[in-house]
């Protein structure tokens, strides 16, 4: 079926003259009206518009004709972008963002708009406005946050690949979470423009879809410099996929003790354990190392991105654009009850946080320290990426929990993070891979490169990817 | 009991580049509202800022004129608070560290003498836009093209000590800002835009008192006044035996009082921290030198230049230096008129000082409004100094220019018939007409009265229609009437 077939083969039967854009958009469109009620994957689906884009799509281009879904934080021209959040219900931006453009630039046929938690925050995908997103696995279970709703779409086969954005592991924790590959590169290797902004210094564009040699192929045409984002970098990008040579024969690989400590729930260990073995019986070098400074990474995190947060939602005041109040009384009235009634309560939970580490009297003590730990823990991965070339570890403690299990813990849920968050703080790219499933449901193994060595990850993800096949596992129901 | 003011000001100036400071909306003043608001200046979701060279630059230029010192590494912060007319809910500004750090202004103090005025610090940032409160009934609306300009808020030490002096330094101030072409310097479109901060201590104290501040003075004028009322102001309640309070105040141009805004006790905590939107802004040697190499003459140089190459005294070198436009049109005068600078710059001086501003303050209209030219006045000055013309007919021939008579002042003295005598044997008769007419006046010059020779010279004047040249009149009638004795 189309929904198996890899990006290569899809862009080269629509070159070939196989098959058309306006065929693989209705093959896609059909199974997203057919199966998506199940999931909630999607907020916005835009068949008319997909069908006329792949009308005159090119058929050539690096991804002429892709069928591709975009989380709902990217801005896109004419069509809503909502952020998960009621707030932007009624927003539709006048411009697309620089990963929608150059995605469209390169062929891409966008399918419509993926669900995510409310402004990216949320590790389960149940903050979202447009209520929480199902598990293809297990519908009773959550797929992850926050980009729940793209991990779900390409697991279930909605789309070949989807968009993401990961601020403490938005990408790789739903792409463990729903059995996908899914990458975050370097902090500044994918423009932020047009992406609505959670945690400016940690936001990260990215991408998720079956395999590394799929996301080599997104990733490849997304990334780059852009003049309209000061922190994207100005550096070539690689050919991602001409790098798949699939060898990792002297590759060291690291894992660090931290990773591995209480916590990490057996079976997933088990799968963890599994894929590491399958990477010293390719040749790679296993050695344990330290990275003293883990155990910080929760706080750091949880007092730096709800600042910049608190910063960042402030534009969101009734005022311009989104959610008003009915009859305000006044300027104070507008102010409070639109964004009272415009923002959910984990939303507005993390502006409170965010507005008190960085009140005066207490900026030294939250935020002050909280850069200063996070270069302790970007420091680990300096000193890491000295005697090792690449960092595996799992990405989640465990695999994916019930619907409404943590939702009235919000502690617990940021505890869910604890993997994923020291890559986000120091910068570095990560990849959540499929490495088997533990309790049924899917397990991934995390790779962490050093800074803009998204090459070297892909490149190892494909080499794993090549003698497993967790990765072509599709969920019953969604075949 | 004896008080003493202390004065600082916080001017805000505008910078004269051609897109705003974090989006390539254009900054021209006047258009309708919000046609000049970009996705970047309304805050759209998803949008960034990206910082105008052009703001740095004109930022370092500024720095050097004021011998500051230029952050290496100067960071923009974001400073919070909710109002309409913000779109993003925090202004774009620098705080820990701003790009310019230390530096000073000399100033002429109304006393005489020169006095240094310590700067503390200048910082880029954005402005806001603007709240439009008389256009609707009951609502209020948001115009967002000035959203985004960029400014320089440059703040000087705590070390004025007199309304007037404020004042000096304020003209001093603008004056180096438009020298430098980074500021347009027009005051009522707010270009350039003056917060002074107030207080009074008992004479000797080492403590400040506490201090209010008057917000978006708009002119030189009103400056004195509002510190003056202010300072008065201060005074009565604190005699009275009352507190001040530690607020923001408007100062009224119409009742030329100050009066209450907003107290700080109702201030915001704007929970500044560094923008993540934006790196730091890192200058190296090479940018500065290029700055360096791009400064202007400024005032103090150029005061000290005019009165070397043009022989001019204090008093005229500063105020031809008060603006370039001013001193470029002193300039061009000068090298209108002639070759020999330093005998032409003080009648220049002295044509610009005292015809040229009377008409300009007459019509109300600036340096580049002239009515005549450089190029005009100075073959004016040429026609005095060849003696063509007398002074007095110079007058009439300036007047001429000014009225647009004449394209050239060779064309009006030529048309009117203006030029000098030069013919000896006319001269010589009408000297010896004047002798033979006034008998009486030559009696009381050979009776020792000799100031009435003046007379006699009017007398020739008179029957020359100007046209005689007076010294040498004065010249033959004296050499006649004392051959007479």
């Amino acid at each position: 079926m189309m929904h198996d077939r890899s990006i290569a083969e899809l862009i080269a039967a629509v070159r070939a003259g196989e098959t058309t854009p306006a065929a693989l958009a209705d093959h896609f469109l059909a199974r997203i009206e057919r199966l998506d009620p199940q999931l909630n994957a999607l907020i916005t689906a835009t068949p008319e518009r997909a069908r006329a884009a792949a009308a005159i799509a090119p058929q050539t281009g690096s991804l002429a004709g892709l069928p591709i879904l975009h989380k709902d934080i990217f801005c896109t021209k004419e069509v809503k972008t909502s952020c998960g959040s009621r707030m932007l219900d009624n927003f539709v931006a006048p411009y697309d963002a620089t990963v929608v453009e150059r995605l469209h630039g390169a062929g891409t046929v966008t399918l419509g708009k993926t669900n995510m938690d409310e402004f990216a925050m949320g590790s389960s995908n149940e903050n979202s406005y447009y209520g929480p997103v199902k598990n293809p696995w297990n519908l009773d279970h959550v797929p992850g946050g926050s980009s729940g709703g793209s991990a779900a779409a390409v697991a279930a086969g909605l789309a070949p690949a989807a968009t993401g954005t990961d601020t403490g592991g938005s990408i790789r924790q739903p792409a463990a979470l729903c059995g996908v590959t899914g990458i975050k590169p370097t902090y500044g290797r994918v423009s932020r423009y047009g992406m609505i902004a959670f945690a400016s210094s940690l936001d990260q564009g990215g991408c998720f879809a079956r395999s590394a040699e799929d996301c080599a192929h997104v990733l490849g045409a997304m990334a780059g410099f852009d003049p309209r984002d000061s922190t994207s970098v100005e550096r070539d990008v690689p050919d991602y996929v001409g790098g798949l040579s699939g060898d990792v024969a002297g590759l060291r690989i690291g894992l660090p003790r931290e990773y591995f400590a209480d916590g990490l729930e057996a079976e997933s260990r088990a799968a963890i354990d599994a894929a590491i073995a399958q990477y010293e019986a390719l040749g790679a070098t296993i050695v344990w190392i330290d990275m003293p400074h883990t155990d910080l990474a929760v706080s750091t995190y949880y007092v730096i991105a709800p600042a910049e947060a608190s910063s960042n939602l402030a534009r969101y005041d009734g005022v311009r654009y989104g959610h008003r109040c009915d009859n305000p009384q006044d300027l104070d009235d507008l102010y409070t009850r639109s964004r009272a009634e415009g923002f959910g309560a984990e939303v507005q939970r993390r502006i409170m946080v965010g507005a008190y580490v960085l009140s005066a009297g207490y900026y030294d003590a939250y935020y002050v320290k909280a850069q200063k730990t996070r270069r302790l823990i970007a420091q680990d991965f300096q000193s890491a990426f000295e005697s090792v070339d690449l960092i595996a570890a799992p990405v989640t403690q465990a695999p994916a929990f019930k619907l409404g299990e943590k939702a009235d813990d919000p502690v617990s849920m940021y505890l869910n993070d604890v993997y994923t968050l020291p890559a986000s703080l120091a910068g570095v790219p990560g990849m959540s891979v499929p490495a088997g499933f533990a309790h049924g449901l899917p397990v991934g193994l995390q790779l962490i490169a050093p800074w803009f060595e998204e090459a070297r990850l892909l490149n190892a993800a494909h080499a794993y990817q090549q003698v497993t096949d967790w990765h072509t596992a599709r969920p019953a129901g969604f075949e | 009991m004896n008080w003493e003011t202390v004065i600082g000001l916080e001017v805000h100036i505008q910078l004269a580049t051609a897109s705003k400071i974090f989006s390539n909306a254009p900054t021209a003043y006047g258009a309708e509202p919000n046609a000049q608001a970009s996705a970047v200046d309304i805050a759209l979701p998803g949008v960034l800022p990206v910082i105008n060279r052009e703001v740095i630059a004109m930022a370092t230029r500024f720095g050097l004129a004021i011998e500051a010192d230029i952050t290496r590494a100067s960071v923009f912060a974001r400073k919070h608070y909710f109002y309409p007319d913000l779109p993003k809910g925090y202004q774009i500004s620098q705080y820990d560290l701003p790009i310019v750090a230390g530096g000073h202004l000399d100033i002429d103090t109304p006393a005489g003498g020169a006095r240094r005025i310590g700067i503390t610090r200048a910082h880029l940032e954005e402005d806001a836009g603007k709240s439009l409160h008389e256009a609707f009934d009951r609502e209020t609306g948001i115009d967002l093209n000035r959203a985004g300009t960029p400014l320089i808020e440059c703040v000087s030490e705590p070390e004025i000590k007199t309304a007037a002096e404020a004042a000096a330094y304020a003209r001093k101030l603008h004056s180096l800002v438009t020298y430098l072409g980074i500021c347009d310097g027009n005051m009522a479109e707010g270009s350039f835009r003056i917060d002074a901060n107030v207080s009074v201590r008992p004479a000797g104290s080492a403590e400040f008192g506490t201090r209010t501040e008057t917000k978006n003075v708009n002119s030189f004028r009103f400056l004195e006044k509002a510190i003056d009322y202010e300072i008065e102001r201060q005074i009565d309640v604190l005699e009275a035996g009352g507190h001040i309070i530690q607020e923001t105040r408007l100062f009224d141009p119409d009742s030329g009082e100050t009066r209450a805004m907003r107290s700080k006790e109702e201030a915001h905590d704007y929970r500044y921290f560094p923008d993540p939107d934006l790196l730091p802004v890192v200058i190296d040697e090479a940018f500065i030198e290029t700055q360096r190499s791009h400064l202007p003459e400024l005032p103090d140089a150029k005061a000290e230049r005019f009165g070397r190459e043009y022989g001019l005294n204090d008093a005229d070198a500063i105020a031809l230096t008060q603006s370039r436009a001013l001193a470029d049109y002193f300039e061009a005068t000068v090298a209108a008129a002639g070759d020999d600078t330093a005998a032409l710059g003080k009648p220049a001086a002295n044509w610009i000082n005292s015809e040229l501003a009377g008409v300009l303050n007459r019509e109300a209209l600036t340096i580049e409004q002239a009515p005549l030219s450089a190029a005009q006045l100075g073959g004016l000055i040429a026609r005095i100094a060849d003696d063509t013309i007398s002074g007095k007919i110079a007058k009439q021939v300036f007047d001429a220019l000014v009225a647009g008579e004449g394209e050239s002042a060779d064309a009006i003295i030529e048309a009117q018939g203006l030029k000098q005598i030069t013919d000896t044997g006319a001269i010589e008769a009408l000297v010896d007409e004047a002798i033979t007419n006034n008998p009486d006046q030559v009696a009381q010059y050979l009776d020792g009265k000799t100031k009435i020779v003046g007379f006699l010279v009017g007398q020739v004047m008179k029957a020359s229609q100007g046209k005689a040249n007076p010294k040498d009149v004065n010249q033959r009638l004296v050499a006649k009437l004392d051959a007479m004795k």
